[in-house]
């Protein structure tokens, strides 16, 4: 528990080839970071539908990553360019949504880099921490609003 | 009384233009007329919402809602006609999606109210009045408006729909289907959107021109762009063409003025959320895989929801537009 008594949801999407093998690593290296994580393992980065985030956004998460293959790695050739313009692309628009940009990140994460994968899993859930949480629900739930 | 299957046309928060396309379908409307009864349209006949409420549960065979949920009052007369019709018809984007509305879900009650009664540079209000939803006038007359939600809803966020028919407005052919198939019995399984479900470039005249694999190094605008009329795919140009995105079925009717698709008929089955699902297409157009290279090119598009959202916004993943 942080002292404000709040603990980040995170959904991070992890590509079977390359991040969860780095998941994998980190937990045999027995590298401790933060439980507030939970992964959902992809066959490529490029899988991760828009509609995924947002609607992990939707569901109540406050963050969302996305681990892929480093560049040229990628098992099928290009995924995780496209994955890497959806997320240009996707931040401006959760901007215009007032949803903060560091709610999403992405990174590369290769099959060797334990250290790396738990390091970026602390480093998301400090920031998320520092932001707060987003509570998607309350700002659907608009319908009776305040006095004007 | 005849015993013509009875109808209901409401509108909520639309332009008018679902009712338009309803008049515009000339002699066609005719034999909608011979065949059933219109029993409810405020827009172009006398009635009362009394009329509604007495008639029996299900005595109407249909009722085509075009138009938002704004106000409780629309809230209020789509389930009275949900209740009274034995199938509810969302008739036009607004109704579907949310439509042009729909945008002010990037904005709320407050914000509304505060630009058009307080600061709207026109306006000639001192004390600051806003509408209220219940007033005593002379101390003795109780006078009541309906309530301004927060939100811009789609009817099916309100009540359940049987039928969608899309289009802002609907194609006369779009609306002429519908109608035949309702008098000849002949309607889809419930849920269905009336409209064959495959993309707008499937049908699109442009076809042709698109190349297999697009790519653009910047982000174009129309009225930036001279050749409109050159018959080649606006996407090649780096003109946001929501064809990717959409239903087919209008009969391609911005395409064939030159304009690109703004995406007025919605997404097909598959696609949940058609701005997203633009936005994959657009991104994987982007001419290069470099970080800053691609924030180039996206820096020639500074708003993302007027043309991924402008007919979706309330039927969008995200919905709303935080507002602390
Ligand atoms: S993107 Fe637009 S212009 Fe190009 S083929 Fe599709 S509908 Fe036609
Ligand atoms: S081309 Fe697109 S925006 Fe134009 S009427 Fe057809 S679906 Fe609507
Ligand atoms: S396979 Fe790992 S990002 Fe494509």
């Amino acid at each position: 528990m942080t002292e404000t008594g709040f603990e980040p949801k995170i959904v991070a999407f992890v590509c079977n080839w390359c991040s969860y093998v780095g998941a994998d690593i980190a937990g045999s290296m027995k590298l401790k970071y933060t439980p507030n994580v939970n992964l959902i393992r992809v066959m490529c980065s490029g899988r991760v539908d828009p509609e995924f985030i947002m609607e992990a956004f939707r569901g109540g998460a406050d963050g969302v990553m996305v681990l892929g293959c480093h560049p040229g790695d990628c098992h099928y050739i290009e995924g995780n360019y496209n994955t890497l313009k959806r997320y240009s692309m996707l931040k401006p628009l959760l901007d215009q949504f007032n949803i903060e940009q560091d709610r999403l990140y992405l990174d590369w994460v290769s099959a060797s880099e334990g250290e790396k994968f738990a390091r970026v899993m602390d480093e998301m859930n400090d920031r998320i921490t520092q932001l707060g949480p987003l509570n998607w629900d309350k700002v659907i739930d608009t319908r009776q609003g305040g006095e004007v | 009384m005849s015993d013509k299957p009875k109808i209901g046309i409401y509108w909520c928060s639309s332009c008018g233009g679902c009712e338009e396309a309803i008049v515009d379908l000339n002699e066609t409307l005719l034999d909608v007329v011979a065949a059933v009864d219109i029993v409810f349209w405020p827009v172009a006949m006398d009635f009362k919402y009394e009329d509604v409420e007495n008639l029996e549960d299900g005595e109407l065979l249909a009722s085509f809602i075009n138009g938002a949920i704004r106000l409780s009052e629309q809230e209020e007369i789509a389930k009275l006609l949900r209740r009274k019709s034995q199938l509810v018809f969302a008739f036009g984007s607004c109704a579907i999606m949310g439509g042009i509305p729909g945008l002010a879900n990037m904005t709320n009650r407050e914000e509304v109210f505060t630009r058009v009664y307080k600061e709207m540079e026109s306006n000639d209000n001192p004390e600051n009045t806003v509408p209220q939803t219940e007033i005593l006038v002379d101390g003795k007359y109780n006078l009541k408006l309906p309530e301004f939600f927060n939100s811009v809803y789609p009817l099916d966020q309100i009540i359940p729909v049987d039928y969608y028919i899309p289009g802002c407005a609907p194609s006369p052919d779009t609306i002429k289907d519908a109608f035949t198939a309702i008098l000849e019995g002949k309607l889809p399984e419930k849920g269905t959107v009336l409209s064959p479900n495959k993309s707008m470039c499937d049908t699109c005249p442009r076809k042709e021109t698109k190349p297999d694999k697009v790519e653009i190094e910047k982000f174009t605008r129309p009225h930036q762009y001279d050749k409109l009329d050159d018959g080649k795919c606006f996407l090649e140009a780096g003109i946001i063409c929501m064809g990717p995105a959409t239903r087919g079925g209008c009969g391609e009717r911005c395409i064939n003025a030159n304009m690109p698709c703004r995406g007025c008929y919605g997404p097909s089955n598959n696609v949940k959320d058609q701005g997203l699902r633009m936005l994959s297409v657009l991104a994987s157009i982007i001419k290069s895989d470099k970080e800053e290279e691609i924030a180039e090119v996206l820096a020639t598009l500074p708003d993302l929801i007027g043309p991924l959202y402008m007919y979706g916004l309330p039927s969008s993943i995200l919905f709303h537009k935080r507002i602390e």
